[in-house]
């Protein structure tokens, strides 16, 4: 009997966790099925370093939309990691206890905040200082950055901040006991011995700077033309997406989808180096 | 220990039973109990939507479901029959002529600015220069307002469509144009950047940006109703065949006085419902 219930047990966790495997091949398939035919039509030549975006006229590239990805998310990297690094070591090393308990679930915080929000927030306060101080239309490669910073600070934070202090004590002890400074014991000793945790945390903060969809499409302005600086809108790969899936139907509608493979490989290959990264410890 | 034929026999069953409980979701999307289907632009959908709740108000025994997709697939749906009435914002072309059809509304496209910019006035040409990218800087049409920031819709909407249709003739929107996915967002874009022009319904125009006279015509209703403002786009009802029944029953009250003011002081330009 309990041997019975056991296996039931067993047979229904194994359908549960199944079922959420199925979900991702489901999409998966599905995103496929629909994005192939398109990209077989086009050429996947055509289709991923094609410089026009005209599913009207039928023209279907998406390397503008490429290059606005790449460049949003080095932007968003170059403003935030930074930041979030200097954040984790104080976190990790520097901060009394009570002030690490009050900081860390507030910067937590930010992971909680919509995305919907920050993009308001930057159509309101960020868009309009670029276009006064800066120029240009505001809507920009670097209102999108700024954002993004913003939004990959939890992530990169709470991970390499994880990682410093997994670190073992002695290392510090170590490094202090040998005359180091606080200083040059975290740059010489401890970011080197966590460096694979902090490559896996900047890589996931790309991963979700890749992926974010509602905060960049209202603030960076989706033309599709290649962007000459960082102050001309652009269109990312997943803004493509949102901002066209409301009136697309057929190949339209497939291109779409395909965009959806091209972001899908990319995610894939970011998460794939962020697990490679971990194993490496 | 289960043995390994058993896992994945275990396995097999388990995604059937699985898809066997997808499938049958997938497959109910149809129409559920008697109602009337409206599909289509969702530039005429708010409208309808209005005028849906109206008339449902009216008649308690009646459910009217009004869905999006834009004006392809509302003219698409008609004609297989998915929908009972489609919803377009352009007029019909070749072989959708076959249709019936009836004209419920008339919307006229402003082009709008910022209240910042002095221009008042624009003639088509220039309007086509500016969206085309060939006019990039506002002293060429006599403003002092620097760079000109073009703002348009995203491809497949029907505003958009409708636009290029009525402006931009064998010229294509030049792809350094901002992008926003509904007029709403057109008209923010536009009421925050001095340098910024844009199109979008005359009927949502509001205090906040300017709408821009067109080789000297105001982009105003009257000047729709009379024909002399040109950039306006018909709103149109389209069915398989001449509907009858309760769906024509609706049709007859939208191009009913009541429905007519209705569509009149949501910003719409109410013409005679002329159709087939």
């Amino acid at each position: 009997m309990t041997r019975f219930r056991e296996k039931l047990a067993q047979r229904g966790f194994l359908l549960v966790a199944l079922s959420a495997l199925s979900a991702l091949a489901l999409i998966t398939v599905f995103i496929v099925a629909e994005g192939v035919p398109i990209i077989a039509k086009v050429g996947v030549v055509n289709f991923i370093f094609g410089m026009k975006w005209a599913p009207s006229q039928g023209y279907y590239g998406i390397f503008p939309m490429i290059v606005g990805s790449i460049s949003v998310t080095l932007g968003a990297v170059i403003l935030g990691v930074p930041i979030a690094l200097c954040c984790a070591i104080f976190l990790a090393e520097f901060a009394p206890r009570l002030m690490r308990e009050v900081l860390r679930p507030a910067i937590q915080m930010l992971a909680g905040i919509p995305s919907v929000v920050y993009g308001f927030w930057g159509l309101v306060f960020i868009v309009p200082a670029i276009r006064v101080y800066l120029g240009g239309p505001g809507l920009s490669i670097l209102a999108g950055s700024v954002i993004l910073a913003i939004m990959i600070l939890p992530t990169v934070i709470a991970i390499s901040e994880v990682s410093l202090l997994a670190l073992p004590r002695l290392y510090k002890e170590g490094a202090l006991a040998l005359g180091a400074t606080q200083w040059q014991s975290i740059r010489g000793v401890l970011l080197p011995a966590a460096k694979s945790g902090i490559v896996a945390a900047i890589i996931l903060g790309v991963g979700r700077a890749v992926g974010e969809t509602m905060a960049v499409i209202m603030v960076l302005g989706n033309a599709v033309a290649l962007p000459s600086s960082i102050l001309d809108p652009a269109r990312t790969l997943t803004t493509n997406i949102g901002i066209e899936m409301g009136y697309a139907s057929g190949e339209h509608q497939q291109a779409l989808f395909a965009t959806g493979i091209v972001l899908l490989i990319i995610i894939m290959i970011l998460n794939s180096m962020a697990q490679l990264a971990f194993r490496r410890r | 220990m289960v043995r390994p034929s058993t896992k994945s026999r275990v396995l097999a069953a388990t995604l059937v039973a699985l898809f066997a409980t997808l499938v049958p979701l997938i497959g109910c999307g149809g129409r559920a109990g008697a109602g009337i289907i409206l599909a289509g632009s969702t530039s005429v959908q708010p409208f309808a939507e209005i005028l849906a709740e109206d008339y449902m108000k009216l008649h308690q025994d009646v459910n009217i479901d009004v869905q999006g997709g834009g004006s392809a697939s509302g003219i698409l749906a008609a004609q297989t029959g998915t929908a009972d009435i489609g919803m377009s914002s352009r007029a019909l072309e070749g072989d959708e002529l076959k249709l019936w059809w009836v004209e419920i509304a008339r919307d006229g496209i402003a082009m709008i600015v910022n209240p910042e910019n002095p221009v008042a006035n624009l003639t088509s040409e220039q309007v086509r220069g500016i969206y085309a990218g060939t006019i990039t800087n506002w002293s060429a049409v006599g403003s002092p307002v620097g760079a000109i920031h073009v703002v348009a819709r995203e491809d497949g909407s029907g505003t958009r469509a409708s636009f290029e249709e009525l402006v931009m003739g064998s010229d294509s929107i030049t792809p350094k144009a901002i992008i926003q996915d509904s007029n709403g967002a057109v008209r923010q874009v536009v009421a925050d950047d001095p340098g910024a022009i844009g199109f979008i319904s005359l009927g949502l125009v509001d205090s906040s940006v300017k709408g821009v006279d067109l080789g000297g015509v105001a982009p105003t209703r009257d000047n729709v109703v009379n024909g002399s403002y040109r950039f306006s786009r018909p709103f149109l009802f389209v069915a398989r065949s001449e509907p009858t029944g309760g769906v024509m029953d609706f049709v007859d009250y939208v191009l009913s006085d009541a429905g007519k003011q209705i569509l009149g002081t949501e910003g719409l330009v109410t013409t005679g419902g002329s159709g087939q």
